[in-house]
């Protein structure tokens, strides 16, 4: 198996500029001593970090939308789901995004539905992450047949579309609520994620700091978690933000689809019911160009946020 | 090559053989009676009610042990027996399935390979030209992260129901039969080119992303600068970090199809294109689970299919796998 490769193009590149990642360590623009490597790091990271505009942009957007999915809703008096009267209006001073044509109120139905977005991406995601990590660590570490069995699921679970298994599962499968829904996307959509960490840990676990940690008798989980995890802290963080706009977009599908909780709204049945509603041939663009604004704003937000970390985190890539 | 080859070959079998498991066992693990459920999910009249039960408890073998109705599953696999469409009965799943494949392939293999092409393309120009770099790659962080089936929404929107340019939905003309005719390929064109444009977006903008940034890694690497070194032209320099950057850029493709899938499936829900996506919302509109199951189990077949056939490209192209150096473990 030769070394991890992203699932997808961008994650590839993530996955090949994270080899120098450790070189940035040492390198501390204010000369630190090393007698607070942890500290100096850190005040570099931010230093770099708020320096760079593509991380800055980023954040700034998922900030916004994470703010207008917490404090949204308190600005209208109407739900999502309540028929609260004009059908099919264009966004006005009363209905700020327009009414859909069963007369709800499209933008109570974007800022509840952003929040179902984040809680898929975070929790979806989040799991995927944890999942990832620890399948990438166990395989890397231990190596011998722990190794060859858990790459093996690794691939056949990479192989297999999302999508087509979620299809499958969610049919049979009631879905009630948006945290069951991220939880089966978690479950999914690990394997890139794991094949990363592990080519990782596979690099790292011959170096001599961790060999010598392994003399000192400490156990295998805590070498992992002090001496191999924060050497690819960046990497692991990078990894996080993109498992996270995957979750989302998946989501969205699978509510696009009709296969996600039927009872609450979210961005993908916002579509979905714009559509059924024969919204574009109507001309009721305020009702389906919302959402997916939504999903570009945060998911491009999140992959743009992540290039900049990239830039940050390795220095050969920060003066271009 | 032949070590390389069949390690793949061992991995898909594994894969296909847990994809028939789950397949055969995703009813059968859900709680409560997966009968009861199906007919209960389908609000069927009473007279049909019982008439599914007799045609679902025939179909399922409930009747026999469990790992009998398991190797039964497989028999019947390989007869080719995906059991019958609920929906239009007594119609049987893989009829269903193979009329709906060639319009899925008719929008999946042009977008996957012309994505790739100009992705890498442009990306590359990308790496090269800042004011290309600055234009471009905004664009494509965008339209990755664009939910194909928005594009396609978009798209109809504006140049199908607003400029009326071309058609609105379906894969040809309604007055029209599928034959060789020259009309009926124009009438096939005009359809196709909306949800074509709709996966080949998305897709173009990663594989531009992912090309551009192997580029500026690959240039920062000690061949390239050994290259410049000794006095080589720039544009033999790029060439070879292109040929470099493409190899990952390959192992991506494997792993993007999954997406490029998913992402037809939902695209051509949104144009009413009678391929496998299509099929796929009506068998779930009417609980036709035979039918979901059936299009889970060709998927993946797809996949697989299409993940070897990269594994053999790729021996062609990174001499590596060919003299039997991995890399890794």
């Amino acid at each position: 198996v030769t070394a991890a490769k992203g699932h997808r193009p961008a994650e590839v590149a993530a996955t090949a500029s994270s080899a120098s990642v450790e070189a940035t360590a040492p390198l501390t623009p204010t000369g630190a001593p090393a007698a607070a490597p942890v500290a100096a790091h850190r005040s570099e990271f931010l230093y770099f970090a708020f320096r760079n505009w593509k991380f800055v942009f980023g954040l700034g957007i998922v900030l916004f939308f994470l703010a207008l999915a917490i404090f949204g809703p308190m600005l209208t008096e109407h739900t999502p789901l309540e028929f609260t009267g004009p059908t099919d209006q264009r966004p006005s001073s009363d209905y700020w995004f327009g009414t859909t044509s069963f007369g709800q109120d499209v933008y109570a139905q974007f800022v509840y539905g952003l929040r179902s977005a984040f809680l898929v991406g975070f929790v979806g995601g989040g799991l995927a992450w944890l999942l990832g990590a620890a399948v990438g660590f166990t395989a890397g570490y231990r190596g011998g047949w722990i190794d060859d069995m858990l790459t093996m699921l690794t691939n056949v679970v990479l192989v297999i579309p999302t999508l087509a298994i979620l299809i499958i599962v969610a049919a049979y499968l009631n879905v009630h609520s948006y945290t069951t829904e991220a939880i089966l996307i978690g479950l999914t959509s690990w394997p890139w994620a794991a094949r990363a960490v592990r080519a990782q840990t596979f690099t790292l676990k011959t170096r001599d700091f961790v060999d010598i940690a392994r003399l000192t008798g400490r156990s295998r989980g805590r070498i992992i978690a002090t001496e191999i995890a924060p050497n690819m802290s960046s990497y692991l963080l990078m990894m996080f933000i993109l498992l996270f706009g995957g979750a989302i977009l998946i989501g969205a599908s699978l509510d696009f689809l009709g296969l996600g909780p039927s009872e609450s709204v979210s961005l993908g049945l916002m579509m979905n019911n714009s559509f059924l509603a024969s919204a574009l041939l109507l001309g009721s663009w305020w009702w389906f160009v919302p959402p997916g604004i939504g999903i570009i704003a945060v998911v491009g937000g999140l992959y743009v946020m992540n290039v900049g970390l990239d830039e940050v985190f390795n220095p050969r890539l920060r003066e271009l | 090559v032949s070590r390389y080859l069949a390690r793949r070959v061992v991995i898909y079998a594994v894969t296909f053989f847990v994809a028939v498991t789950i397949d055969w066992a995703i009813p059968r693990l859900m709680p409560g009676d997966p009968i009861d459920r199906l007919l209960t999910r389908m609000q069927a009249q009473p007279a049909a009610s019982e008439a599914l039960q007799g045609y679902y408890t025939e179909a399922f073998g409930f009747d026999v042990p469990v790992w009998k109705q398991y190797l039964n599953f497989w028999a019947a696999l390989f007869h080719g027996d995906l059991g019958l469409s609920v929906a239009s009965f007594p119609t049987p799943v893989s009829e269903l399935i193979l009329g709906a494949l060639p319009y899925t392939l008719a929008l999946l293999v042009p977008a996957i390979l012309l994505s790739f092409w100009a992705g890498n393309k442009v990306g590359a120009l990308a790496a090269r030209r800042k004011s290309l770099d600055n234009s471009v790659l905004p664009a494509a962080y965008a339209l990755t992260a664009t939910p194909q089936m928005w594009l396609g929404i978009v798209l109809v929107w504006v140049f199908a129901s607003t400029l009326a340019w071309l058609p609105v939905s379906g894969a040809y003309g309604l007055e029209l039969q599928p034959t060789w005719s020259i009309e009926f390929g124009v009438s096939f064109l005009e359809h196709w080119i909306l949800p074509f444009s709709a996966l080949f977006l998305v897709a173009f903008g990663g594989w531009a992303i992912g090309m551009r940034n192997m580029i500026i890694y690959e240039l920062e690497a000690d061949y390239a600068h050994y290259l410049s070194a000794l006095g080589a032209p720039t544009k033999l320099v790029r060439k070879c970090a292109y040929r470099n950057a493409l190899l990952p850029q390959i192992t991506g493709l494997a792993l993007a199809l999954g997406a490029v899938v998913s992402g037809a499936i939902v695209v051509e829900i949104v144009f009413s294109y009678p391929g496998l996506g299509s099929l796929t919302l009506t068998a779930i509109q009417n609980r036709d689970y035979f039918l979901i199951q059936g299009i889970f189990l060709f998927l993946i077949v797809g996949v697989l299919i299409a993940n070897l056939i990269i594994d053999i490209a790729y021996v062609f192209i990174d001499p590596r796998t060919r003299v039997g150096m991995q890399g890794g473990s």
